[in-house]
């Protein structure tokens, strides 16, 4: 056993028991090692089992699960040997933890400060005047506002980029020598996560700290980790150092990830002569909740002013991030949610604004597509009766016919025929998402509103769902609006695309026009949020830049909405007119004050 | 469908299987009790009051020196019929209403609500009393006391059950598809919320032989020479001292009734849950 060595594993087993009571292994030969102040990234699709083993790293295994054979040495400590009590002595203090979701972790009751240095008082490391001066030493160097104050808040006040930097907060304060992040920024935007990355490197990486990286995320981990580690269905496809992982992988199934993660460009199909009126044409929409004012406005505006027209047979790609409206947009389009003003027309005819007025056949024509298969899928009924009821509803179709049809549509979406008297409950969230797909198209739609559809799904079986959306497209020509908060998915299937901030269109324009700089300061801060499969980009990228400082805001209620994060504001005219949509000469419009010349050096 | 409910029954827990024992017992005992009583209800045939068990009298004597197995077989359907009519009536009821509460919105759902809170107000038992000395004792009435005192109760359970489940993507869906509020609430929201019911239901008939069984204490229930477990309790009271069978027999069946049910109705619950996920 080599000194050096700080953590180590080796054949690692943890199993569980089947509901028949037999015992099955989740993870099996588990072995790998790494330095003092090494990471070491597991990499792998959900099921996996790269929590599983990050949790046996505490010595836990979650209920139900056993760990069955091998050894975990972190330090000096074998973790299979010790009892409850000098795990727990471990646990919190030598060994720390980073949840993925930091929203749920906190105590909603409890302020943060509290939460923050309760591992130090529990391990009665230090008083607790020490213990809150070294908690605000650690906000400030993970870069979160009002460092002195940020303490006396309770979670729901803060963001959930700012809860998972405290979480980081709170596994630090006891200066662990090994810390293991558990997917930590998976649930947050981009623009986010590339701010949370940037703080966890900083702190992380500069404390000595070794670490276990948790991630499903190539390019995540690529700006983290030493050394990677592949895995699937609980066995090591790959390990080795992260540039070769990266740069020349050996295993098939490390080539499908990577490959996957990097979504292929494809050709727009050809366009059919266009009739005179576009498909789908949204003219000075305005919606939001509450009740309606004077001015027009909803007391909770969500979008202002959104005007998009999609052709037949085209793609029209929403991008923004959470809570910027873009699912909205698809509840008012399927009468959800009646705007406020402004008009949605179908074809050419204007549809009621809301459920009531709408003829079925105005229903049967624009079909929604849920980004959670789980809750979008009642769970009490079986494959075939979801896909007949649209089938009967819209069709008139019963019994043999209507099951011939089910059929169908099980092949068209590659799903056995078998699955048709299965429950919901007994399916995988990919061939959910299928069958989710599948209930839109057996209605036989013009447009179908996807709203983040890959969003909750593996990056393999997401892939694989938008490779079945291409074919769909190609056979049926079926014209689609696909809603998203990844802008390289967006690119790579969209023909047409919309940038949304804050329910605003901050630009628009056609695919192509997304390749080439200038773009609108959003875009730009979205393009590069995105992490690149290389080691470096982090310490590169301008993405996520402090804002040049500017004078009062004025109340105008038509400001740029993106002012107060905007890298490239003016101070007396961003913060004092509203800003006008221009075009560029690459071929999209943006509401901005800049144009081609002043947006270039960006 | 035999051969289904059989391999359900096979799958329950060992409580559940308790609680289904219990319970097609006491339903056989309704079904068939009168037929097997040894005695005619109302029948003086002892000469003893609270006789101990004999072979003549396996439960003993009551306190007119009427054999108990026979009042006991035959006051069983009372309690079961009335209980699990009333139950029935009262959950189909409160859960409909709560339906239409669900998908009505705020205008319907409001002043729904807001009625089953003033009728929840109303003590039970006071109104009951209140409406058998208005009308007189009668089945009938009884069982829609017991019906209309536990609707409020019904439908505020599965009105909060519903008005989640109206929130679920897969309502948006269907209201989305322009599906009418009557396929929504059928189809789409009641067999998520049926198991929470059927505990439920399992409650609500707890409660009714309860309070049947307490009119009948106070002599407002059934009326004599007929005699529901409750009456029986009642009748024989004076018994109570010298611990006799009479007395403790019905105490002992309607405690086994009640508690045969929610085993039932719990461990039905749980199975249906473990499938459901």
């Amino acid at each position: 056993m080599s000194e050096a060595l700080h953590v180590e594993v080796k054949g690692l087993t943890v199993t569980a028991r089947n509901a028949a009571g037999e015992v099955f292994p989740i993870v099996s030969g588990i072995d790998f090692a790494l330095k003092r102040g090494e990471v070491l990234a597991l990499i792998g699709e959900s099921g996996s089992g790269k929590t599983t083993i990050a949790l046996t790293l505490l010595g836990h295994a979650r209920p139900g699960a056993t760990i069955a054979g091998g050894s975990i040495r972190v330090g000096e400590h074998d973790l299979t040997r010790l009892d409850r009590a000098a795990l727990a002595q471990l646990r919190g203090n030598r060994i720390a933890y980073i949840a993925q979701s930091a929203a749920s972790a906190f105590n909603p009751s409890r302020t943060i400060m509290d939460q923050v240095i309760e591992p130090a008082l529990i391990h009665d490391l230090m008083p607790r005047a020490q213990a809150e001066a070294k908690a605000v030493e650690l906000f400030r160097a993970l870069a979160l506002p009002f460092p002195d104050t940020i303490g006396a808040r309770y979670p729901h006040q803060l963001s959930g980029g700012q809860l998972q930097r405290l979480m980081a907060a709170m596994a630090l304060i006891t200066d662990p020598e090994l810390v293991i992040l558990d997917e930590p920024t998976t649930a947050l935007d981009v623009t986010t996560q590339i701010e949370v990355l940037r703080a966890f490197k900083a702190v992380v990486l500069e404390r000595g700290a070794t670490a276990i990286y948790v991630s499903h995320d190539l390019a995540v981990v690529a700006q983290m980790a030493d050394q990677i580690v592949v895995l699937s269905q609980g066995r090591i496809r790959e390990a080795g150092a992260a540039a070769q992982i990266l740069h020349a992988p050996a295993d098939d199934y490390t080539k499908t990830l990577m490959a996957a993660a990097r979504p292929a460009i494809r050709p727009a199909p050809e366009k059919i002569a266009l009739p005179a009126a576009p498909l789908l044409e949204i003219r000075g929409m305005t919606a939001g909740y509450g009740k309606i004012g004077k001015d027009g406005r909803p007391r909770i505006p969500v979008l202002r002013d959104i005007n998009l027209t999609i052709e037949r047979g085209a793609t029209l790609g929403v991008i923004g991030e959470s809570g910027s409206g873009k699912s909205t947009i698809a509840r008012v389009i399927a009468g959800l949610l009646p705007p406020a003003s402004g008009q949605v027309l179908l074809d050419g005819e204007a549809l009621p604004p809301g459920l009531q007025g709408r003829s079925r056949d105005q229903f049967r024509r624009v079909q929604l597509v849920f980004q959670n298969a789980d809750t979008a899928l009642n769970p009490a009924h079986s494959v075939g009766r979801i896909l007949a009821r649209p089938l009967a509803f819209y069709h008139g179709l019963k019994g043999n016919a209507a099951r011939m049809r089910v059929l169908e549509l099980l092949d068209l979406i590659r799903l056995p025929a078998t699955l048709i008297d299965r429950p919901i409950g007994g399916l995988s969230g990919g061939q959910k998402q299928r069958i989710n797909l599948a209930r839109a198209l057996a209605a036989d739609p013009q447009l179908i509103l996807c709203d983040e559809v890959t969003s909750a799904l593996d990056t393999v079986v997401g892939a694989a769902i938008l490779e079945l959306m291409a074919e769909l497209r190609r056979e049926l020509g079926i014209t689609t609006m696909f809603i998203s908060h990844d802008i390289s998915t967006v690119r790579a299937i969209c023909d047409d695309i919309l940038v949304l901030y804050s329910g605003t269109m901050v630009e628009t324009g056609p695919r192509t026009a997304f390749g080439v700089a200038p773009f609108h300061p959003y875009t730009d801060l979205l393009i590069g949020s995105v992490p690149e499969m290389r080691a470096g980009w982090l310490e590169e990228s301008h993405a996520g830049a402090a804002p040049p400082p500017i004078g009062e805001i004025s109340d105008h209620p038509d400001l740029c909405r993106f002012l107060p994060r905007c890298a490239a504001r003016v101070d007396g005219l961003c913060n004092t007119t509203p800003p006008p949509r221009r075009p560029l000469t690459k071929g999209s419009q943006i509401l901005c004050h800049h144009g081609d010349e002043s947006l270039c050096p960006l | 469908m035999m051969a289904s409910a059989f391999q359900r029954a096979k799958a329950l827990p060992v409580s559940g299987k308790v609680g289904l024992a219990l319970v097609i017992f006491w339903l056989a005992v309704a079904v068939f009790g009168p037929m097997l009583a040894p005695y005619p209800v109302g029948a003086f045939v002892a000469y003893d009051v609270f006789d101990g068990q004999s072979a003549k009298h396996w439960l003993g004597s009551d306190y007119l020196g009427r054999d108990v197995l026979s009042r006991l077989l035959s006051g069983a359907r009372y309690t079961v019929g009335l209980a699990a009519a009333a139950a029935l009536l009262a959950s189909t009821t409160g859960t409909a209403l709560a339906l239409t509460a669900a998908v009505g919105g705020a205008k319907v759902d409001e002043p729904l609500s807001r009625f089953m809170d003033m009728l929840i107000s109303i003590p039970s038992k006071i109104f009951s009393l209140v409406l058998v000395a208005a009308f007189g004792s009668s089945l009938g009435l009884l069982l829609l006391i017991a019906a209309f005192t536990y609707v409020p109760g019904n439908y505020r359970i599965a009105r909060a059950l519903a008005v989640n489940l109206a929130q679920m993507d897969y309502v948006q869906v269907a209201r989305a598809r322009g599906e009418g509020r009557f396929h929504i609430a059928i189809a789409e929201i009641l067999p998520n919320m049926i198991h929470p019911l059927l505990a439920d239901f399992g409650l609500r008939f707890v409660f009714i032989v309860l309070l049947l069984s307490g009119l009948s204490f106070l002599g407002l229930g059934v009326q004599p020479p007929d005699a529901d477990l409750g009456s029986l309790v009642r009748e024989n009271i004076s018994g109570l001292g010298e611990g006799a069978l009479a007395i403790l027999a019905p105490a002992v069946a309607i405690a086994t009734l009640t508690v045969g049910v929610n085993l039932l109705i719990d461990a039905i619950g749980f199975s249906g849950k473990g499938k459901g996920r």
